[in-house]
């Protein structure tokens, strides 16, 4: 019967696709509403050929084919972004690079949220996806809760990068940052997130241990709280069924404080929870430590999630958005300092009594760098959110070496970590082929991130002084495009920086696949049980 | 328990999760003070500026401190200490700026600012134009409609070739394509890279010299000098605004040519942006001054 339902339900989708890609109004949506045809008329195929075949048994034990899956689509995804960022860094310093054959699609202002989004939702949200799998059964006991829906989560998110990537080149978005995918891609994005829910969930509700580990309350908190947001900020009225294009429901200051209230809590809730769930697990677990402190993770969590969601308007200092909002969104954020810092703490002095490992491990090397620069990051984010600072700091470089202290070195050194961690624990690998190569991955990383950061620091911080300098007059002293020739220099450095970044997560890759081709099998597989 | 002890190893909770085991360590001090400070500290800085919102409108705190009036503040104190100057420049006749060092001194410091604010985006913000496109560079001594100060601020007034003010600056070449054939276009092309010095056929630019005559001179002049009261640009120097190439020549000649310049008077501009009279005396000022003002 099952069968059945899902075969109609594919034919109609693929019905329904052909029908769109007929009527579509603009490329995008035809190209997508193809692909969407191809993939569930390709699914239809494949289970109509299956069709009363005997079902396999019900596997047992933890469920982690789709770990595997996942570990595989973060490094590549991880890649394809670091790459785009290269490339748009030289496109900023050398304008050429936005070669006339492959216009438009691939101009700056096309690519640069392809970067945005491949870096953070693609590498950033597949690694949360596959390590939260990964955490939440172990830490409940209990093997991955819904069977396939799993896999549902695993591909529908995956698809949903795919439409929203292919939708950039060719145009369509609703040019709201982190936001940009249009209003079918958000509604199906909406569905996978829901399903991802009912997965977590489910897993914590049959879990065998009496407590919810500490990871699991971020993890949870993000997935619930990202949900919230998406809907929200992504309220729009599409033109038409058959077209990209919608409009928004908020206009005006309301959209843009709508806008930073989600655009500002991605980078809470995705970026800085569900990472310090990430977090929470391989360090102890690297470490072989207990964590440094439960008070201190219960009282930083709930500081954190409580203030984090009021921090958006510092987003909106100086512009039509009423000084009231502006002052609370600072206050907010200065407040949520020290609640940010618990994680970094939390994390740091589990390595109490295990310092001696940073010069034999580079694994635990890369979390604690990972944690330092998630503690200057989020330090800097007060600060720059401070109005007087903000005068000075805002739509300049230093904003973008601000996000990419925290993206490059907290989000991307942890996820490193957790996937050298992963890899030969999933593959059933004694160990890692080459911890030689992760040094070699941790010191390119981490000389990539301290050149992109300081080039932009000096960039942002020059622009910044000379947009404002004025003569005895009070007569502007520079004009626009004297403060980008001006910046010509650090922006070969920043790109130089990627580049160094780049070759390491490279490195990386290559160690990982070794791992899984070369490095001697481990016996056997460990077996559920809870811990107790 | 001892002292002793707990140095060496704390509690746990007791919890363990696939081997992970929790200390029972108290929050670290300097951590759980900062965080009330700056509890203490939020509290006190939204009571002193705008911040809770209320049914209608929101605290306006007791310092009573707003964004914009601090902006209007700084704007006001600006054009209170250059009153003087700006005033005087309103009124001034232009030619006579010259004499006044000082306030022509004033004059080219803020012409210059906004230049690089509203000029620069076509004419570059050394005012060196963008060269063979079209974009005419300011630091030269040819002018297209003459490079006295008076023309200059007429120029930027009324702009050329636009729709906004009724007395902007306005010629039009004709598109010589629909009057003579191919051959007659490449005569009159090769005339006039003769008579500004560039390679040329001889034989061509023999037979161009009886088109020039008859279809170009009555506004470029018979010897090609140009006329700035019209806005026909010279031909015999080395100055091409879309190029002095053969292609480019043939170009232009086909199919002429129209440059637009906005009308940047404020009077021509309801929808704002435009400049004050004092703010177009400077920017003419600064123009004039680059080098080749006449």
């Amino acid at each position: 019967m099952w069968d059945i339902v899902k075969l109609i339900a594919l034919a109609l989708i693929a019905l329904f696709a052909a029908i769109a890609a007929n009527y579509a109004r603009d490329a995008a949506y035809m190209v997508h509403a193809l692909l969407i045809m191809l993939i569930a008329g390709g699914m239809f195929l494949w289970n109509v050929r299956r069709v009363g075949e005997p079902k396999p048994a019900p596997q047992v034990g933890y469920m982690d084919d789709v770990i595997r899956a996942g570990v595989v689509a973060t490094a590549f995804w991880g890649v394809t972004g670091f790459l785009v960022g290269v490339y748009i860094a030289f496109q900023l310093a050398f304008p050429v690079l936005n070669l006339d054959w492959a216009q438009p699609y691939a101009n700056f202002g096309r690519l640069r949220p392809l970067h945005t989004s491949a870096v953070i939702f693609a590498f950033g949200g597949n690694a949360l996806i596959c390590t939260s799998f990964y955490i939440v059964q172990r830490t409940c006991a209990t093997r991955l809760w819904g069977g396939n829906l799993g896999w549902f989560v695993f591909w529908g998110y995956n698809l949903f990068i795919v439409l929203a990537a292919t939708g950039y080149l060719l145009g369509a978005t609703q040019s709201k940052e982190y936001a940009e995918p249009e209003w079918y891609v958000d509604l199906w994005l909406t569905i996978v997130w829901v399903a991802y829910l009912l997965v977590f969930l489910g897993t914590l509700m049959r879990r065998k241990e009496k407590h919810i580990y500490v990871a699991n309350w971020f993890l949870l908190s993000f997935i619930v709280t990202v949900a919230m947001l998406h809907v929200v900020n992504n309220l729009s009225v599409p033109v038409s069924i058959w077209g990209s294009r919608s409009v928004q429901l908020f206009s005006g200051v309301q959209d843009a404080m709508t806008q930073w209230w989600y655009g500002h809590n991605a980078v809470g809730f995705f970026l800085t929870a569900g990472f310090l769930g990430m977090m929470y697990y391989f360090v102890p677990k690297q470490a072989e430590r207990p964590i440094f402190s439960y008070k201190l993770s219960i009282i930083h969590f709930w500081a954190l999630i409580f203030l984090y969601i009021w921090a958006g308007p510092h987003h909106l200092h100086y512009t039509a958005l009423p000084d009231w909002a502006s002052t609370l969104g600072m206050v907010f954020s200065v407040v949520l300092w020290m609640p940010s810092w618990g994680g970094m703490i939390n994390g740091l002095m589990t390595l109490s009594g295990a310092w001696d490992k940073l010069r034999t491990d580079p694994i635990i090397r890369m979390m604690v760098v990972s944690l330092g620069f998630y503690g200057m990051s989020t330090f800097e984010g007060p600060m720059m959110s401070i109005r007087a600072v903000n005068s000075l700091s805002h739509y300049t470089d230093w904003t973008i070496g601000h996000v990419h202290s925290g993206a490059l070195g907290w989000n991307g050194m942890i996820t490193f970590g957790a996937l050298y961690f992963l890899v030969p624990r999933l593959w059933n690998r004694e160990r890692l082929y080459s911890l030689s190569l992760v040094n070699w991955h941790f010191w390119l990383a981490t000389i990539g991130i301290v050149l992109y950061a300081a080039s932009m620091w000096v960039t942002g911080i020059m622009e910044g002084l000379m947009w404002r300098e004025v003569d005895a007059n009070g007569f502007l002293v520079w004009g626009f495009a004297d403060t980008v020739a001006a910046k010509f220099p650090m922006y070969v450095v920043r790109a130089l920086g990627g580049v160094l970044f780049l070759t390491g997560a490279l490195i990386m890759c290559y160690n990982l696949w070794m791992t899984v081709r070369r490095s001697p099998a481990k016996e056997a597989a460990p077996a559920m049980a809870p811990a107790e | 328990m001892t002292t002793e002890h707990d140095k060496k190893e704390p509690d746990t909770t007791g919890h363990v999760w696939d081997g992970i085991r929790e200390y029972d360590n108290p929050m670290p001090r300097w951590w759980l003070w900062t965080f009330y400070i700056t509890i203490i500290w939020g509290i006190g800085y939204t009571i002193a500026r705008p911040a809770w919102p209320l049914i209608e409108g929101a605290t306006p705190g007791i310092s009573g401190y707003s964004t914009r009036a601090e902006v209007a503040k700084d704007i006001e104190a600006v054009n209170e200490a250059n009153a003087g100057a700006t005033q005087e420049l309103a009124s001034i006749e232009l030619a006579l700026l010259s004499g006044n060092s000082e306030l022509q001194q004033y004059a080219v410091n803020a012409g210059a600012a906004i230049f690089r604010a509203n000029c620069s985006q076509c004419h570059g913000s050394g005012a060196a134009g963008v060269q063979a496109s079209g974009y005419p560079n300011l630091l030269d001594d040819d002018w297209l409609w003459g490079g006295a100060i008076d023309d200059i601020a007429y120029t930027i007034t009324h702009g050329i070739r636009n729709e906004q003010s009724p007395d902007s600056r306005w010629s039009q070449m004709p598109a010589f394509g629909e009057i003579l054939s191919e051959e007659e276009i490449a005569a009159a092309v090769n005339y006039v890279r003769s008579i500004s010095d560039q390679e040329h056929d001889a034989a061509l630019a023999a037979q161009g010299a009886e088109i020039y005559l008859e279809q170009c001179s009555a506004c470029h002049g018979e010897a090609g000098m140009g006329d700035p009261t019209i806005g026909a640009p010279n031909l015999v120097d080395a100055i091409w605004l879309y190029g002095g190439s053969e292609e480019h020549l043939t170009e232009t000649i086909t199919y002429s040519r129209f440059g637009v310049m906005p009308a940047w008077g404020e009077e021509y501009r309801p929808g704002g942006g435009g400049l004050d009279q004092a703010e177009i005396n400077a920017v003419a000022a600064y123009v004039h001054q680059l080098g080749g003002g006449e």
